[in-house]
């Protein structure tokens, strides 16, 4: 009973502030909007690395990579296509990526997929680096900017697909084998389930969304470039802020992202100079002072490494 | 064509004795102290300011200045290892929750080092000129500094490899890389050789990053990224924790860099990047393995 | 009729011979013993069965198709199931669905008839764990993981079920509720290989016992056969899993 009572008054409390964010535009100026758009945009990442990262305990570091392949895809087509079609191809080239690389690199211990994925957002963008001063001449491209309001009800409806993802991905019978996989990949590969096309799909499915909101965002930005299509703190950040607001179900990240990223946000603008000091400064205390927030992760983790070394007994 | 052919062989060996210099300090921490150290290519970057601020504010040359810088580099190293990844160990539950825990440590110390480069000596690029005139050599020229680098990173590491191969100390420390349980039953203070060993890694870095700076002009507070990428490619292709293997890998990787940025300059990342899938696909315990 | 048959079984972990030409082959609705010292590569011998790992040479046909080589999930999903030495469950799911996890990715060909919750809700009942539906599988004690455990390999709908020393730590009433459930497994038709170090669960409810020494078979036969047998009593010599009055 208790619990039920408190099941409904969190949804009706999600419901309420989804309409607050939906009027937003007609009551908050134009800054709010943008500053709430940064906002979302932290919160989609999140949630989108959670999917994938928070059930297998795979630490993936590739979040920029798939962001920059959706900025890239709209940069390239955004004078040509209408915007829910530069989205949605943004999104499906991220999560072609992904499947690719992770059925390549998912097979490996925890450690090696995560130095992996680090490598993976460089080679990506050094390829791009090289690909502009080589092929295309011009580093960067010039971008067809978007009214705010439109940039802002386009995250919002992405927003509102990761979400409704994440709620359908736990609740299915896809969802039950990803956390068996969490639990045991061996048990788990020996009850019928196909490790790795789940692991692969839940990879991908997580990277489509990277994808979308990379596409959304370049809308924002008048020029584009590698260093900052796929700047490698986005990798980072969402990893922080899953870990400091928790993963045992969908509101955690939520708040915990909406947190930090609320604090960031304050942070470049107030020390545009000392921005990185304090966030390596906070990833430091969150660590070492707030391991329980990391414990989960890393108990998948660590159950990944025993498996793959416990084969051999 | 005699020429260029040696200009690859010298290119190679100068960019392998230095990759196999980050590589060595990697695979130190990595092997024996368990620490996944993303910032490892930070401390080459401060070995590279360090040079350039005693060089253009001192007039200290860069090869006194590896003398002086070492100790100070180890000691940076050894300190905070006893008191960040210590702690960090003596608080987690298992070795694979340290390792994660670690490397998101040292995500967080990348932030603060490049942070404070950029405060201390600001984003434009920078660089001095040491040594910068050419000599003749077997019938082509060279830039001295050039060849003052090779030798020098030569004679670093054949030094410290003779210290690993030859001393009561170096001995322990393979021993650890191989496997610190072991070791430690076998009377080594484990926790002393955790943090000599970090010591050492931060110290190579920074040796390697004055050796950097010496042949560079590219000094900026973000060089240090792609140095810890290399170093964790060469660390896979030599396998984990085999300190020879990291040698060895770093001068095919030196190697393979100096040919790909011959054919295509701006790909030799690129390449590495191929490499280092390769391995982790085929052989992720590095070809050097058993 | 041959349900499983393995010929000339070979693996080795570097320069370690786990499993040594292997032979040997198991009837349908039999139960078989496998028996040996430790480190004499039983649980590789499981391992190899179950698509854990590859062997480097040899043929495992089971029903009449070569298996070996194949994936894990492929062959639970021919018919092949089983449990682990160290319980492998999954601490924070509830036992049912541990048990729905079986039922619903073990079997692609012939789905039970009733709906999943009445199946699993059988399973439940066959095991004896009704009372434990929703608990949470970390919570158990370790005589009821390891049931869990076998209500999950039943749940794939195996015709042949690897269990591997599902009656270590486990006390004699134990024991005896185990052996229980094991022939009532075989009544159903389904084929039980089993790893044991009990042996009086050997003696007592094993048709037949293969016994592994160094990777090689050292010896095939009835279970009073083997204790006869002079090779076996000697390997087994000096080692603390020894041989008939043992419990």
């Amino acid at each position: 009973m208790k619990d039920k009572t408190k099941k409904y008054s969190l949804f009706a409390g999600f419901i309420v502030i989804l309409l607050l964010l939906i009027s937003l535009p007609s009551y908050a100026s134009s800054y709010r909007v943008i500053f709430v758009t940064n906002i979302l945009m932290y919160v989609i990442l999140t949630l989108s690395w959670v999917i994938f990262s928070g059930p297998t305990g795979y630490i993936s570091l590739a979040t920029a990579a798939f962001f920059g392949i959706g900025v890239y895809t709209s940069a390239v087509l955004s004078g040509t296509l209408s915007l829910p079609f530069v989205i949605l191809i943004g999104a499906l080239a991220s999560f072609c990526l992904a499947f690719v690389v992770g059925s390549l690199t998912l097979r490996l211990r925890g450690m090696y997929f995560t130095m992996f994925t680090f490598a993976l957002v460089q080679l990506i963008s050094n390829f791009a680096h090289w690909y502009e001063v080589n092929v295309t001449g011009t580093v960067g491209r010039l971008v067809i900017s978007l009214d705010s309001t439109i940039i802002y009800y386009s995250i919002l409806v992405v927003f509102c697909l990761v979400l409704l993802a994440s709620y359908f991905i736990k609740r299915s019978k896809f969802g039950l084998a990803l956390q068996s996989i969490g639990e045991s990949e061996e048990a788990a590969a020996h009850s019928g389930i196909n490790v790795t096309l789940v692991k692969v799909t839940t990879f991908a499915i997580s990277a489509f969304f990277m994808g979308a909101v990379g596409a959304v965002m370049t809308m924002r930005w008048t020029y584009v470039d590698p260093p900052t299509a796929f700047d490698i703190r986005l990798s980072f950040m969402p990893l922080l802020m899953a870990i400091f607001g928790g993963m045992g179900n969908l509101f955690s990240p939520i708040i915990g992202s909406s947190i930090f990223a609320y604090l960031e946000e304050i942070l470049t603008t107030k020390f545009p100079y000392y921005y990185m000091l304090l966030f390596g400064g906070a990833m430091l205390l969150v660590i070492v002072f707030m391991p329980h927030g990391i414990e989960g992760v890393f108990r998948k983790f660590q159950k990944n490494n025993k498996q793959e070394s416990a084969k051999k007994t | 064509m005699f020429v260029k052919f040696l200009d690859i062989v010298i290119g190679s060996l100068l960019m392998g004795g230095i990759y196999a210099l980050i590589a060595v300090g990697f695979s130190l921490q990595y092997g024996v102290a368990r620490v996944l150290n993303v910032a490892h290519g930070e401390f080459l970057m401060l070995g590279a300011f360090a040079a350039w601020s005693l060089f253009t504010l001192g007039g200290i040359n860069p090869i006194l200045s590896l003398v002086l810088c070492a100790p100070v580099f180890f000691m940076i190293g050894f300190l905070i290892h006893i008191t960040l990844f210590r702690r960090l160990k003596i608080s987690a539950e298992s070795l694979a929750v340290f390792e994660g825990n670690s490397m998101l440590a040292s995500f967080g110390l990348m932030f603060i080092v490049q942070n404070l480069a950029l405060i201390i000596w600001g984003a434009p690029v920078k660089g001095y000129s040491y040594l910068a005139y050419p000599i003749s050599f077997l019938g082509a020229v060279f830039s001295a500094n050039r060849i003052v680098t090779l030798i020098t990173s030569i004679i670093i590491s054949v030094v410290f490899y003779l210290f690993l191969a030859r001393t009561r100390t170096g001995k322990a420390i393979r021993a650890a890389a191989q496997d610190p349980v072991a070791a430690a039953h076998m009377g080594v203070s484990i926790n002393k050789m955790l943090a000599l060993c970090f010591g050492f890694g931060t110290m190579m870095a920074g040796l390697a990053g004055l050796l950097v700076s010496m042949t560079s002009i590219m000094v900026t507070p973000f060089m240090g990224m792609e140095y810890t990428l290399i170093a964790m490619i060469v660390v896979v292709l030599g396998g984990l924790g085999n300190i020879k293997g990291s040698f060895i890998g770093g001068f095919i990787l030196g190697l393979v860099g100096t040919i790909v940025s011959y054919i295509q300059p701006g790909l030799s990342m690129v390449a590495f990047y191929l490499i280092f899938l390769l391995l982790l696909l085929v052989k992720p315990a590095g070809i050097l393995a058993k | 009729m041959k349900i499983l048959d393995v010929q000339g079984l070979k693996k080795k972990f570097g320069g370690l011979t786990a499993t040594a030409n292997v032979n040997f082959n198991i009837e349908q609705g039999e139960i078989v013993g496998l028996i040996g010292p430790n480190g004499a590569g039983k649980t590789t011998l499981f391992n190899l069965i179950s698509g854990a790992i590859t062997p480097d040479s040899g043929v495992i046909t089971f029903k009449g198709k070569n298996i070996a080589g194949l994936k894990p999930y492929r062959i639970c999903r021919e018919g092949i199931a089983r449990t682990f030495q160290s319980v492998k469950i999954f601490a924070k799911m509830s036992v049912f669905n541990h048990i729905l996890i079986g039922y619903l990715f073990g079997d692609h060909k012939n789905k039970a008839s009733g709906s999943s919750s009445e199946e699993v809700a059988k399973i439940l009942d066959f095991v004896r764990l009704s009372g434990m539906s929703e608990s949470r599988a970390g919570d158990l004690t370790l005589a009821n993981q390891k049931r869990l455990e076998v209500a999950r390999a039943l749940a794939t709908q195996p015709e042949l079920l690897l269990l591997d020393e599902v009656m270590a730590g486990l006390n004699p009433t134990e024991v005896a509720e185990t052996m229980e459930l094991v022939r009532k497994i075989r009544e159903k038709g389904i084929t039980v290989i089993m790893i044991e170090h009990v042996m009086k669960a050997i003696m007592e409810i094993c048709d037949r016992v293969i016994v592994l020494h160094h990777g090689e078979k050292l010896a095939e036969g009835k279970p009073e056969e083997i204790t006869q047998n002079k090779s076996v009593i000697e390997v087994y010599l000096g080692d603390s899993a020894c041989l008939p009055s043992e419990t």
